[in-house]
């Protein structure tokens, strides 16, 4: 790491603080990029273990071997915020990634997306992570790794199937059906009864239990580790601390395309601003930021995705040229992804950036389609929908302590991938410990059930 | 555990944990055990592979795939519309390169993933024992003969005895042991010492020859060779687990017979008929001028077509009985790939009436290489349940 770039840090926060940046105390690190490249496949620098991260680990070693992705930072939001930094930047890479870092800073402690997930999960995600791992790792040792193993299977696969709607610390359902004639809450009942006692005299007041679940739960992860009839406690530990890890994944899931423009956005300009960095640093800072905000497609090629640092990019551009900083901090601070593409990717923008939609036929010839900006905005967003997951629901529990769950085929689409689905219900089983329904629909439309074991 | 985040940072001057430790080689080593789990499961499958053995190597590489932890995913659509970037038209057509549209984020087990092949290697003699346990194959009875292999085994002490055999440690101990005793010399006597004894036992005969007789005449083609090697192939590893020695004999025949090496024998080729009795006869002549069949475990292994010259057939029916009397088990494996005869040819015939006779022998059509497994276990079943040979 090259030295002489923190001395510039200072600097640059205070530029940032100037520019109406508003962020806690980031404690920057440097690290080897062996670990950079941990904490990209991990998502926070200790996690638990799992072979599934081995997975992700080669996948990352040979995409770095064939020279794709280098990582300059990753950044943990929270109180103080927690940068890593790979030891190999040098000191433009270095000037750069600490704007940008103060970006992501202030998305961090302003996105409300942001903060209410900070709220569930506490300030110190990174420190609750390796909680975890440790937690974990005493598990294995009371109980062997195959059976920890399983019980994360299960919890691994389901880890997009959380409601962040919902608290993270959350109560059970309430046992019982609330009678409604003890509302009291309720003014007019409580006028009502005071006017003159019920005909018929005294009923007889009969509990009634509540259907399990009261309504189709989407919180799997939750309703698994509640109200799984013969799961220990250990295993049920194991799936809230996956769920815990999940909503603070979530926020960052789901604004990624603000997040990273916005700190690329900030990035770009404190360099602007910034006359004390020399002049070769700033040359060098300027080319690894049009590196970083580059489209996929160069010059006159296609891409068939797009980088989430150059759309958003574009977009902040866009917005405080056209509205100024104050609005697009208020908008920073309130939306999310989806709100953010829909509202302000704009058809001259989308034109401007060449973007288009396609349609490509599993034979894998692809068709470039009609304009349609709200058909782009979805096509943009799909892959982002419920946290990039089919939407199943736990929809029942028999009295046998059979599970139902339920794919909601018509959000989707179209039905499950059953082969992956019998997997997942595999793992599931085996912590649930009693069979487990899923109905989906086949490719014709009509309703299909898989079942384990 | 090692993974501590709490430790972080301010240790002056120690190496930091995760240069010490890597978490993602740890997973992917347990990835790769739990391949090789998977991968033990289908041993009899990818064994059968036939390119497996490769020139007295201990290893063997199967390739792999990565295994994909499950998630719920929709179905793959017909069509998928997503969203891309750069000079198109709509109207513009073109093919897709090899990326899958519309991945560009990074969510959780990615879906390219399965693509890369991984070579794993497994040691030989792990994979018999895996397949030992899998297939549930019983474990061999040597047929243990009157063996004049004699051997010295340590047996007991003595008070007398050569100076060389002389226990030290044991003697040590009587002394220790009477100088507990009033009046007792410090020093040692006569009667502390202890010498190791010595006595004749008799060893069972661990000791087997296999024979591999391989019919080599016009009508074996290069594939039915090549079966036959992979049978032979496992058979030996199956015989190496039961014997502390073990030889193996090959021998290739047409009308004429000759003994070969390893090497050479499987690369031999031949023209002309087939006359199996010159082969047995072959066999017959090394047995007798270099094995006692009392004194070691003789099998033999024989592949062919079947199609044995039908004037052949009192010749070798004869030379087979001699050698099946004095042979553990012989066996008989039809490789005829593409027909499926069965077993009702000249050959088959033979070693059906040598079954009939109670002679510890067994036939089995080998027609593909799937069969390669199902062959070994009827061979090991019916050897471990045969009756002894008279």
């Amino acid at each position: 790491m090259s030295e002489g770039w923190q001395s510039y840090v200072r600097r640059i926060e205070e530029l940032a603080a100037r520019s109406g940046l508003e962020f806690y105390r980031v404690d920057f690190e440097a690290v080897p990029d062996s670990f950079m490249m941990e904490i990209a496949v991990y998502g926070l620098p200790v996690r638990m273990p799992h072979w599934s991260f081995g997975v992700r680990y080669i996948y990352q070693l040979i995409q770095r071997h064939m020279g794709h992705s280098r990582l300059f930072e990753v950044v943990f939001p929270g109180n103080p915020g927690h940068a890593y930094l790979a030891e190999s930047n040098g000191l433009a890479e270095n000037i750069l990634v600490t704007a940008h870092v103060l970006g992501h800073a202030d998305f961090a402690r302003n996105n409300l997306l942001f903060r209410r997930c900070q709220e569930q999960v506490s300030e110190h995600i990174v420190e609750h992570a390796a909680n975890h791992a440790r937690q974990i790792q005493q598990a294995i040792e009371a109980h062997g790794a195959q059976r920890v193993e399983a019980a994360l299977d299960a919890a691994l696969a389901l880890e997009q199937h959380v409601d962040i709607d919902q608290p993270l610390r959350r109560e059970r359902y309430p046992e019982f059906l609330v009678d409604p004639k003890v509302l009291t809450d309720d003014q007019f009942r409580k006028r009502f009864a005071a006017l003159e006692p019920l005909a018929g005299g005294s009923a007889i007041e009969v509990k009634k239990r509540a259907p399990l679940p009261p309504h189709p739960e989407r919180d799997l992860l939750w309703f698994v580790a509640n109200y799984a009839p013969e799961m220990e406690s250990w295993e049920r530990d194991i799936f809230l601390a996956v769920r815990e890890e999940s909503f603070y994944f979530y926020p960052v899931f789901a604004s990624q395309i603000m997040n990273e423009g916005w700190a690329s956005y900030w990035h770009a300009r404190l360099l602007r601003e910034a006359d004390f960095i020399p002049q070769q640093a700033y040359l060098d800072a300027i080319k690894c930021h049009s590196d970083v905000v580059r489209p996929i497609a160069a010059e006159d090629k296609v891409a068939l995705s797009l980088n989430p640092y150059h759309l958003g990019f574009a977009m902040w551009e866009k917005i405080v040229e056209r509205n100024g900083l104050p609005a697009a901090r208020a908008i920073m601070q309130q939306d999310d992804d989806f709100s953010f593409v829909r509202n302000h990717l704009t058809r001259e923008l989308a034109d401007e950036l060449g973007l288009f939609r396609y349609n490509a036929r599993s034979d894998g010839q692809i068709k470039v389609l009609e304009h349609d900006l709200t058909e782009l905005h979805e096509s943009v967003l799909a892959p982002k929908y419920n946290f990039g997951a089919p939407i199943v629901s736990a929809s029942h529990v028999r009295n046998d302590g059979t599970l139902e769950l339920t794919h909601d085929s018509t959000v989707d689409g179209r039905g499950l991938d059953l082969e992956r689905s019998r997997k997942v219900l595999d793992y599931l089983q085996r912590v649930w410990r009693r069979p487990i329904v899923l109905t989906t629909v086949n490719q014709a439309g009509s309703a299909l059930e898989l079942t384990a074991p | 555990m090692d993974e501590d985040g709490g430790n972080r940072g301010e240790l002056s001057g120690a190496a930091k944990w995760y240069e010490l430790f890597s978490r993602g080689a740890r997973d992917w080593l347990r990835h790769d055990e739990k391949v090789r789990e998977a991968v033990r499961a289908n041993l009899p499958e990818i064994i059968a592979g036939g390119d497996v053995i490769n020139g007295g190597a201990r290893t063997v590489r199967v390739p792999v795939r990565m295994l994909e932890h499950y998630h719920f995913r929709l179905r793959r659509p017909e069509e998928q519309q997503g969203a891309g970037q750069g000079k198109a038209k709509p109207g513009d057509v073109f093919s897709a390169p090899g990326r899958e549209p519309g991945q560009g984020e990074k969510g959780p087990g990615g879906r390219d993933e399965g693509e890369v092949q991984l070579l794993l290697e497994f040691k030989i003699d792990d994979i018999v024992d895996w397949l030992w346990e899998a297939m549930k194959l019983p474990n061999l009875k040597a047929r243990v003969g009157p063996s004049e292999e004699t051997d010295w085994i340590r047996e007991g002490w003595d008070r007398h005895g050569a100076r060389s055999r002389l226990d030290r440690r044991r003697s040590f101990k009587e002394l220790v042991k009477r100088r507990g005793a009033p009046g007792a010399t410090q020093t040692f006597i006569d009667e502390d010492l202890r010498f190791r004894q010595l006595a004749r036992r008799r060893q069972p005969a661990l000791h087997a020859v296999v024979f591999f007789m391989l019919d080599v005449s016009g009508s074996m083609s290069d594939r039915d060779r090549k079966l036959a090697k992979t049978f032979f192939f496992w058979v030996v590893q199956g015989l190496r687990r039961e014997y502390r020695s073990l030889e193996t004999l090959f021998v290739a025949h047409t009308t004429e017979a000759w003994e070969f090496n390893e090497p050479d024998f499987f690369q031999v080729s031949g023209t002309g008929g087939t006359v199996a009795s010159t082969g047995l006869a072959k066999v017959r002549e090394i047995i007798d001028a270099r094995y006692n069949p009392g004194r070691c475990n003789i099998y033999l292994f024989y592949a062919s077509d079947g199609d044995n010259s039908v004037s052949d057939a009192a010749d070798a029916r004869s030379a087979l009985t001699a050698i099946a009397a004095d042979a553990c088990f012989t066996g008989y494996v039809e490789v005829s790939s593409g027909l499926s005869r069965q077993l009702a040819t000249e050959t088959g015939k033979l070693f059906a009436e040598l079954q009939a006779a109670g002679c510890a022998a067994g036939s089995y059509a080998l027609n593909d290489f799937e069969d390669v497994w199902g062959a070994v276990r009827h061979f090991f079943t019916a050897e471990a349940q045969a009756p002894e040979s008279p």
